[in-house]
Formats: structure tokens, sequence, C-alpha cells
């Protein structure tokens, strides 16, 4: 048997669809329950307090990135139809710029901002209105700038092909950075007088 | 959130991701008012081709699935309450207003990044996609400049 499931036509589309759903489902649940549903505990990372967000994220890239490239090794995982975001370099530097500085002032990212929604955050219902305008703003514009919006492009370009290396020694060196920033982060949180309880919960 | 992320690629072929959504679904919405417009649009257009449907997509599925499970878990845990989440010092119009922008800002840099923290950062970043490790980067020092600016709003 080998993977990707989707893109080989064994079940229907509204089983797909459902897959989709269920696997929304899980994101949803373990974002929330990881207490990303509070502006205010996702937001304490970048004032060092809080590391939720780093070790989440860490933890879910190496996880699956271990998963992901043992199972292509193995070739279980059928890389050519496994869709792997396109590199173009110049806005996603720029873009990813612009995400760290908006999550700041916002308190969210998109899929942070749902959770909290679903939770009765009133404030992510603005933070959603917002995604709205920002995405309308840009699609007006992204045609007139058609050459910044694809520059830097490179195909499928991974790390380790960049690097020379191979995906073992990248999700080696991530793992241990990993336990590093786990091992700093609870450090100043403890310094800093605990993690930031979300609001709601007593 | 490791496995939930591995499972999408295994079963979907592709990763997580959360702003795909809402563009589709805004295009959706403005197609039922323009739908000559939309479908002649640059940018667009490509959503509506051979009379696609933009909303028959894996990432709105999943985010139909984002909302009940991150609702189920709010409920069981008890922390579904009507509250606005803000730092101390700032009042919640003010909250309203930067929440607001805050999105806007994120709505389009998930447009010119090609996808948000999820689809970028989270997804793109387990298949050590190049791009997607600069973006992830580039992510947190934009947070921790933002932050340094607007400590005011949430310390």
């Amino acid at each position: 048997m080998t993977f990707p499931l989707g893109p080989q036509g064994l079940y229907s589309a509204f089983t797909g669809m459902l897959a989709a759903f269920v696997i929304g489902i899980g994101f949803g649940f373990f974002l929330e329950r990881g207490g990303f549903s509070s502006a205010r505990k996702l937001t304490a990372q970048f004032y060092l307090k809080d590391f939720a967000v780093l070790k989440v994220m860490f933890t879910a890239v190496v996880v699956a990135g271990l998963g992901f490239w043992w199972m292509v090794r193995i070739g279980m995982l059928d890389l050519s139809s496994t869709y792997v975001n396109s590199t173009f370099l110049w806005p996603q530097i720029v873009g990813g710029l612009l995400l760290g500085i908006g999550f700041a002032v916002g308190g969210y990212c998109p899929g942070t901002s749902c959770v909290a929604a679903a939770t009765g955050k009133l404030d992510a219902l603005f933070y959603l209105g917002g995604i709205f305008v920002g995405v309308f703003i840009y699609t007006m514009i992204e045609h007139g700038i058609e050459k910044f919006h694809n520059s830097g492009s490179m195909g499928e370009a991974y790390v380790w092909q960049w690097l020379g290396t191979s995906p073992g020694v990248i999700l080696l060196a991530a793992s241990v950075m990993a336990v590093g920033s786990f091992a700093l982060g609870t450090m100043a949180e403890r310094k800093s007088g605990g993690v930031v309880q979300p609001e709601g919960a007593e | 959130m490791g496995t939930v992320l591995l499972l999408s690629y295994l079963i979907a072929g592709q990763g997580l991701g959360a702003s795909g959504a809402f563009a589709r679904f805004e295009y959706f919405v403005f197609h039922l008012f323009a739908p000559q417009a939309v479908e002649n649009h640059p940018v667009m257009g490509s959503y509506f081709a051979d009379g696609a449907n933009p909303l028959d997509n894996f990432l709105v599925y999943l985010i139909l699935g984002v909302f009940t499970g991150g609702f189920i878990s709010g409920i069981l845990a008890g922390r579904f309450k009507k509250a606005v989440d803000k730092g101390p010092r700032i009042t919640v119009k003010i909250r309203y207003i930067l929440a607001l922008s805050g999105g806007i800002i994120m709505g389009f840099a998930a447009r010119m990044a090609r996808g948000c923290t999820s689809g970028q950062a989270l997804s793109g970043g387990a298949a050590l996609g190049l791009g997607s490790w600069a973006l992830m980067m580039c992510f947190f020092a934009g947070g921790f400049i933002g932050a340094y600016f607007l400590r005011r709003q949430w310390q």
C-alpha cells in the first residue's frame, strides 16, 4: 500500500470530503487544546513568556517531517503525487515578515482565529473579518505586481537540497533545535511566572 | 498535531491550511454577485475554470472541521465563553480595531506568500520546503519586531 491515498482514486469524492472534515476536526481540536484560542497566550511567545507556539510548531514539524521523509525513503509515500509548497522566495520572505507583524497586531493567525471564534472570542470575529479584507486587497493588486509575486521561483525546492545534504540530517538538526528550545523555553516560562492560561480556563 | 499533519499528507496528499479556504469562500461570494467579472479576473478566474466550484476543495472542508474541532475541545474543556481576549491596558474597542488590522495584514500576507502559518510554516515546514522555512524564520522575526512595538497592547 502506498500513500497518499487521495490521488489514487480509491475512494469517492464524498469520502475525501469527509476525510478533510475529520482531519480538520483533529487540527482544530489540538489547536484549541494547546491553548491556541487565546491571543494573549499566542502573543506571549514574542515576549518570551510562553513558548507554546514554538513548542507546538517545532514538535509538529519534526514529528510530521520524520514520518513524511521516512515514508518517502522506504517508498511508501510518493513524493510526486504529494503537494509540497513551491518556493517563491521573495514573496515568501516579505509575506513571512508581514505575517509575523500581523500576528503581533491581531494576536491570531488565520487557523487559530477559527478556533478562537469557535470558542466565543469576539475579537477573533473582527480578525476573521480582517482576513477577508486583506485577501481582497491582495487579490486586486496581485496581477499588477505579478513580477514580484512570482519572483525567486525555484519550484519544489527543499532545504536539504539547498544545503547539499539529506532530509535526515536536516530533521536531526531540527530535532536538536526543538529539544534546545524546549529547555530554554521552559526555563524562561518559569522565570516569568508560568505559562499564560487561556481566557475562560479556571 | 504532528500526527494530524502527517495523516493529512498520507490521506489527502497535502498538508493543512487555513487561508486558502477564506480566499475560496470570498471568491465564491463575489461570484454570486458578479459572475462575469470574477470569471474574467486574472487571479480569481482560475478558481472557476471549466465551471469549477471553489468551495469544492480539501481546504474548505478542512476549515469547517477546524471550527468544529475547536468548538468540541472548547466545550469539553469548559473554555467556551463569550469573551474578548486582550492585554490589560487597552480597551475592548482598541482590541477590536487591532484584531481587524492584524487580520487585514495577515490576509494580505497569506495571499502574497501563497499560504499562512498553517499552510506554509507548519505544513511546508514539515515537508522541508525551502521557501516555507524561509517564511517560518521571517514570521518569527516579524513577530518579535511587531511585538516589541505593540508591547503595550499585550503586556
